[in-house]
């Protein structure tokens, strides 16, 4: 009897410490957006949306320029990145199933998708920055765009093999060339998986820093262009936080708030369209 | 019957639009193929245009340091002759990214085991969407989160306990030493590493649990096991290589982090054995010093970013191998 009373005990121990660890777990979730909304959402006015960055020492000022930075940037890196990747997720899927190579292209694929983003970063100043002389909205784009890349070929793969192959053979046997049964059989019924890997690469590079860093810099004027650096938020947090100026610290924090809100909101979304279809 | 195919002609062949429209149908195909094709092998060319491109920015210091670069500690860009060596941040990197596994991983098993085995159903799935939603948060704002909010917490109420209690302690009081406290460390960025990995580890952790088939489960219960038995028993001696290989993965993800690390560890080239105090990673070196740096200060960066992108590369691939072995068995 003591050895059943032994066992019982290990087991009930080893349960409570795995209910503790869960409740740790999902704790810091809450402690972080506590404390972000502590201190963000205080300062989280229509301002904030409408007036350029301050220079150190005045009060008042906005996050207008890099929210729109971020915005350009991530539009154009997801506007670059999403249609190869899935145009590479469908060979991967269609064409090239069976094809010896496929699986090396899904591995290095994988390691690119967990690749530190840093790197990115520098692969990016040394074929665009380098030879343009200078930082710019289009580098920190394409910095953006290598990183949706893997992303998004990973998840049209995925959900690209789950269309039914009888569907396939059905297009086929009335006689569809292959490009329209990916066109209009494939691609109709992975649609929303599809949607979401975009929406994921999205939530992704929104708040992605580093790779920015080098490649768009920042910039504390208004810019539009192109060619030029850019302010985007998460750089511009990065700069904020580190000034010892009350202000500027404190449109960092509601910065972090509104890049964590639009990363989490993103996030649910992709879910609520992935879990749909997983139900239907 | 005789009105239904009017692309035929009289003789039964394919009307000349027909097949115009059909060779059409074919160049298309063919171009799909070919442009779809193209973009696949575009993940070789961006494999190739990173080492390429770090290896030129690299390749100065490379000619300059040599191998030697690995085990010199000083670094000293402002000198005329600058002397730059990479063991402190390599150091800095082994080192969060261990501590950080070493709490991340006992507890993002205890997640996963917890939402496998013991979670009521109703509660898994908000449960799993809060610890992934954990995972999507931006890693500045963990970075900023540890340096405000968990930094001054641990300097303030945790660290200076643990430093007076190991103080007579030899080995110890190197390890936990330290004579000043601040929310600067290497273990605070350890800390808010292995909160990062923590979502990591157990979304893969749960996913390769659940590849363990049911009967297997069912009939270790039916002989009396408790959850626990099964757990060490079954589920983990069934999933070791998959869940080694999610280890892996995290642990990729740790030696590569930036934006967490780079506000907590101070980015000092030091290294004195104390958790406690600053020191650098490479990733955090290359964030903080990249935009001020020029000439060899800048290739010795790259080189920096060279050496951590073959590190991770060499740990992700062997995570890939190990997670495609259980896949195989799984499917098999």
């Amino acid at each position: 009897m003591s050895l059943y009373a032994s066992r019982r005990r290990s087991n009930l121990t080893a349960m409570a410490l795995c209910l503790l660890a869960t409740t740790i777990g999902i704790v810091w979730l809450f402690l972080i957006l506590f404390s972000l909304l502590l201190n963000g959402l205080p300062h989280l006015t229509f301002e904030v949306f409408t007036e350029m960055t301050p220079p150190p020492g005045e009060t008042g000022g906005g996050l207008l320029n890099p929210i729109f930075g971020t915005l350009m940037m991530t539009v154009l890196g997801v506007g670059i990145g999403a249609p190869i990747g899935i145009l590479a997720g469908t060979y991967l899927a269609e064409y090239g199933r069976y094809s010896k190579t496929t699986p090396t292209i899904r591995f290095i694929n994988d390691i690119l998708l967990s690749a530190p983003s840093i790197i990115i970063g520098l692969f990016i100043y040394g074929i665009v920055v380098v030879p343009m002389k200078n930082f710019s909205a289009l580098a920190g784009s394409l910095a953006l765009a290598v990183i949706v890349i893997p992303v998004v070929v990973r998840t049209t793969e995925d959900m690209l093999l789950l269309v039914p192959n009888t569907l396939r053979e059905a297009a086929s046997a009335m006689g569809l060339p292959r490009s329209h049964v990916v066109w209009h059989v494939a691609y109709r019924a992975a649609r929303t998986g599809i949607l979401t890997g975009v929406l994921l690469g999205v939530a992704r590079i929104a708040g992605e820093t580093a790779p920015l860093l080098f490649t768009a810099f920042s910039n504390n004027f208004w810019s539009a262009s192109l060619m030029k650096p850019i302010a985007s938020l998460p750089t511009t947090i990065n700069s904020f936080i580190n000034t010892p100026d009350a202000n500027m610290k404190q449109l960092a924090w509601t910065g972090a708030l509104i890049v964590t809100l639009a990363v989490l909101a993103l996030n649910i979304v992709a879910r609520i369209l992935g879990g749909t279809k997983k139900q239907s | 019957m005789t009105h239904a195919t009017p692309s035929l002609d009289h003789d039964g062949r394919l009307s000349a639009a027909r097949s115009k429209i059909l060779a059409r149908m074919a160049l298309g195909d063919r171009s799909f193929h070919l442009v779809t094709r193209l973009c696949a092998y575009g993940v070789f060319i961006l494999l190739a245009g990173i080492v390429v491109s770090l290896i030129m920015g690299a390749w100065p210091a490379i000619q300059t340091f040599g191998l030697e670069f690995l085990v010199t500690r000083r670094w000293a860009p402002q000198l005329d002759e600058p002397i730059l060596g990479a063991l402190a941040p390599i150091y800095g990197t082994l080192l969060t990214s261990f501590i950080a596994m070493l709490i991340a991983v006992p507890f993002g098993l205890g997640v996963a085991i917890f939402l496998t085995e013991l979670c009521p159903i109703p509660l898994r799935r908000p449960i799993r969407v809060a610890v992934e939603l954990l995972a999507g948060i931006p890693s500045i704002i963990y970075g900023m989160w540890g340096f405000f909010v968990l930094g001054p917490f641990l300097a303030q109420y945790v660290e200076p306990g643990i430093v007076w209690a190991v103080q007579d302690i030899p080995v110890l009081n190197i390890i936990f030493g330290a004579e000043m406290i601040s929310n600067i460390s290497l273990f605070n960025a350890s800390l808010v590493l292995a909160i990062m990995i923590l979502p990591f580890i157990t979304a893969i952790a749960v996913d390769v649990f659940s590849t363990v088939p049911p009967v297997l489960k069912e009939s270790a219960y039916g002989i009396g096991c408790t959850t626990w038995e099964v757990v060490t028993n079954v589920v983990i001696p069934f999933t070791r290589v998959g869940l080694v290989g999610g280890v892996m993965l995290a642990l990729g993800r740790a030696l590569g982090e930036t934006m967490a690390v780079t506000f907590i560890i101070g980015n000092s080239f030091k290294i004195d054995g104390s958790i406690f105090s600053p020191g650098t990673t490479i990733s955090a070196a290359i964030a903080s010093e990249f935009a001020e740096s020029a000439d060899l200060h800048r290739s010795a960066l790259m080189y920096l970013g060279l050496l951590l992108f073959i590190l991770t590369f060499f740990v992700l691939a062997a995570a890939r191998l190990m997670l495609m072995r259980l896949e195989k068995r799984a499917g098999a």
